[in-house]
């Protein structure tokens, strides 16, 4: 019995116990770039992976024991956790991470919004009133995002405010040398028509130059039948494609149904780090998402 | 004329070149080197405003990208709220068809003096809920559901004011809410897995038990998810009875603990506590020993103690829900009853104690098999107990009924987007001895406006 009691002891204190911040990160690429910008200063906790789909998160209680002890939320914003974390928040009891609070960090909001809509209608499908949420499909967006983030994370720990200061400027010039060979790589995808399964690239396809011809969800988030498909494989009989792009978490049915038929290649992204083997890193997704594409277009 | 006078300068200058002295050769010179020094000066000068005028363009082109950039930034929405200043407004709109065997006014053998909420047949306007919620200020968010019934009239199935700015992982609720014990209680009739309710919650707790009153949980800070959490009401629920007295009516506690296990496992597991004391709780149509035709009406009135266990596990491969997933839920209530029984208020009027302990319990499992399709199991069970029944009323009260009522369900629904969903549901409801029900349900659910995030 006494034993058990420590043991409940224990359980209390190490809620408390934490000298770094403790951040609780939406997506794995808010989890690698505060790694990257924090580094051993931080406890970072991912709420999803790169295999689930951020917009269909279950509120589950882990999360909310997680956002309890947050002193600092990274997310994307722009309504892609609409469906799960303002119950998270609710929940936790932790007025610190509420919108509006520096403990609530949208990275939405640093850069340029692609794709808002200018008729919000549910008849539109899954349709975000302030842009395409994906955002970290681009390297060029976590330029903005990091200098933000490094901001809020001095602004919550002014301790260590020279410790991020120093982190964001390697951090920024290793990632410039990385966006000017990423784009002299990608060079040859510049001006090649893809056709994308979910409308979750035109932040790397407005990077890349990629031109986006067609996507195989009829509406943003309904899942594609066989007559958009046949229609599309219609209009790629017209007009060719090079490959057809999804994300790692999506079912890969409706894409190799359109390769096998358009006789493209179907290209996996890992769309967030850990997406795939090579996106260990903030670096390797980029690394991976630009061999994957290289390689699709030489099939 | 001009042109001339440089045709002569341009004639005779040699001449006159050739005339001059070395003097003046060494004057001109020292005239030119003049010149030349006061040019090069004036280039350097140029030369600098020019560097300095480039630089100041570069500024003002840098400030001008930093102004579009907070331009940009000023015009962007602010950070996603429930409908900023205007509150987020959701209609839900339900409907069903049901084709049942037998009368659905015909309660679950031995629960006669329990609720029932039965089903409706034939082609039936389900519950219609307007919910309105927003932040009030940075303190307080409220919440109210209206449910608009199918044969008129609105009655405020929530209206409550939540709080977590006390922070320290403390959650306050007050007013009408539908109370936090077990797993399915608080969850709104359009985020059910079936139709209809389990008979546990059916017969215990009137479908969904909503309190006037209190709610304090406290999120205990630990790794895991543990919840604490106290409610005091008005009691206004069944198996409450609505009173007008000062003090509580009604008392709950719960606790919830939850984790996962890695990412593709996640569970919650609870017990709850709910007493309310019953005052003149009338139950029309109670079958007796004397086998009065039509049954009698009792009165009750005494304690209420209900204790429950919960547990909810969910799966989905790598923890990606849109594509296939699994959810095992089940439920156990046990309630105990004891005070005075009235028997037959219209005429006999016999009181004397009575005491009875009833339980219901109910497993279920949701199966998302493909994108957008689900299908469903389900079997619950109902104890209806053997009462103890006062010596007065032994002859005329029936103690045991020797009956143990239960049904299985079986459901497929498809939900094109997260705002609609098509259900089909066949039952065979053996809830009431020798009246073996089989039903068949057709339901649609659908939602409009803002679309709030669903619970665990």
């Amino acid at each position: 019995m006494q034993k058990i009691l420590y043991a409940f002891l224990l359980l209390f204190i190490s809620g408390n116990t934490y000298a770094a911040i403790n951040i609780f990160a939406c997506e794995p690429e808010w989890v690698a770039l505060a790694q990257e910008l924090a580094a051993d200063k931080a406890d970072i906790y991912s709420a999803t992976t790169a295999l689930q789909d951020a917009h269909l998160i279950q509120a589950r209680p882990s999360l909310i024991a997680k956002a309890r002890h947050a002193q600092l939320l990274v997310c994307t914003g722009a309504e892609l956790e609409v469906g799960w974390l303002p119950l998270i928040l609710r929940e936790s009891g932790n007025p610190d991470i509420v919108p509006g609070r520096p403990g609530n960090f949208e990275a939405a909001r640093s850069v340029t919004m692609l794709e808002v809509p200018t008729r919000l209608d549910r008849g539109e499908g899954d349709v975000h009133a302030e842009g395409n949420p994906h955002i970290q499909t681009s390297a060029t967006n976590f330029l903005p995002i990091a200098q933000a983030l490094s901001a809020r994370l001095a602004e919550l720990d002014p301790v260590n405010a020279a410790f991020y200061r120093s982190r964001l400027q390697d951090f920024t010039q290793r990632w410039q040398a990385a966006i000017a060979r990423w784009e002299k790589q990608a060079a040859p995808l510049k001006g090649q028509p893809i056709v994308m399964q979910h409308k979750a690239f035109p932040y790397l396809s407005a990077w890349l130059g990629l031109k986006e011809v067609a996507t195989l969800e009829p509406k943003p988030g309904m899942e594609p039948s066989v007559a958009h498909l046949s229609k599309v494989l219609e209009q790629l009989q017209r007009q060719p494609a090079k490959m057809v792009v999804r994300a790692a978490y999506q079912n890969p049915k409706p894409s190799e149904w359109i390769a096998e038929r358009a006789h493209i290649s179907a290209v996996v992204l890992p769309f967030s780090v850990g997406g795939t083997d090579g996106a260990k890193d903030l670096f390797g997704l980029f690394d991976d998402t630009i061999a994957r594409l290289l390689a699709g277009l030489n099939h | 004329m001009f042109k001339y006078s440089a045709l002569f300068v341009a004639l005779f200058a040699p001449f006159a070149a050739h005339a001059a002295t070395d003097e003046d050769l060494r004057a001109i010179r020292a005239q030119i080197e003049q010149l030349k020094s006061n040019y090069e000066q004036r280039i350097q000068l140029l030369e600098q405003r020019l560097q300095q005028a480039e630089a100041s363009s570069k500024n003002a082109e840098s400030t001008a990208v930093q102004a579009r950039a907070e331009v940009q930034q000023a015009s962007r929405p602010a950070p996603s709220s429930e409908g900023a200043f205007n509150p987020g407004i959701s209609l839900i709109l339900g409907g069903t068809y049901g084709q049942l065997r037998q009368a659905p006014a015909i309660p679950a053998t031995g629960f006669a003096m329990s609720a029932n909420p039965g089903h409706q047949q034939g082609f039936n306007l389900g519950e219609s809920e307007l919910g309105i919620s927003a932040n009030i200020d940075p303190s307080y968010r409220g919440v109210a559901t209206m449910a608009l019934s199918p044969a008129g009239g609105v009655s405020v199935e929530n209206a409550f004011v939540q709080s977590s700015a006390l922070g320290h992982g403390l959650n306050l609720k007050f007013g009408r809410f539908f109370s936090g014990f077990g797993y399915l209680n608080e969850q709104h009739a359009h985020v059910w897995d079936f139709v209809d309710q389990p008979l546990a919650y059916a017969s215990l707790w009137n479908n969904q038990l909503g309190e006037d009153g209190v709610q304090l949980k406290w999120l205990v800070p630990t790794e895991i998810f543990i919840e604490l959490g106290g409610e005091v009401g008005r009691g206004r629920g069944f198996p409450g009875t609505d009173r007008q007295k000062n003090g509580a009516g009604s008392g709950v506690l719960f606790a919830h603990v939850g984790n996962d296990i890695g990412i593709e496992h996640s569970w919650r597991a609870g017990v709850s506590l709910h007493q309310t004391k019953r005052v003149d709780a009338v139950s029309d149509a109670v079958p007796d020993l004397l086998g009065t035709v039509g049954g009698v009406s009792n009165s009750f009135s005494g304690d209420s103690r209900t204790a429950g266990l919960d547990l909810v596990w969910k799966y989905a491969p790598n923890g990606n829900f849109t594509e296939t997933n699994f959810k095992l839920q089940g439920e156990y209530f046990r309630r105990k009853e004891s005070g005075l029984l009235t028997y037959d208020t219209a005429a006999a009027k016999v009181t004397d104690s009575y005491a009875v302990t009833q339980s219901g319990w109910y497993l279920q499992g949701i199966y998302q098999f493909m994108p957008h399709w689900r299908t469903g199991l389900r079997y619950d069970q109902l104890d209806p107990g053997s009462a103890q029944v006062g010596a007065l009323n032994a002859a005329n009260v029936i103690g045991s009924y020797g009956y143990t009522p239960s049904r299985s369900t079986l459901m497929v629904d498809y939900s094109p987007t997260e705002f609609s969903r098509l259900r089909l549901q066949v039952a065979q409801d053996k809830s009431r001895q020798s009246l073996t029900d089989n039903q068949l349900f057709l339901q649609y659910i659908m939602s409009l406006g803002a679309h709030g995030a669903h619970s665990f």
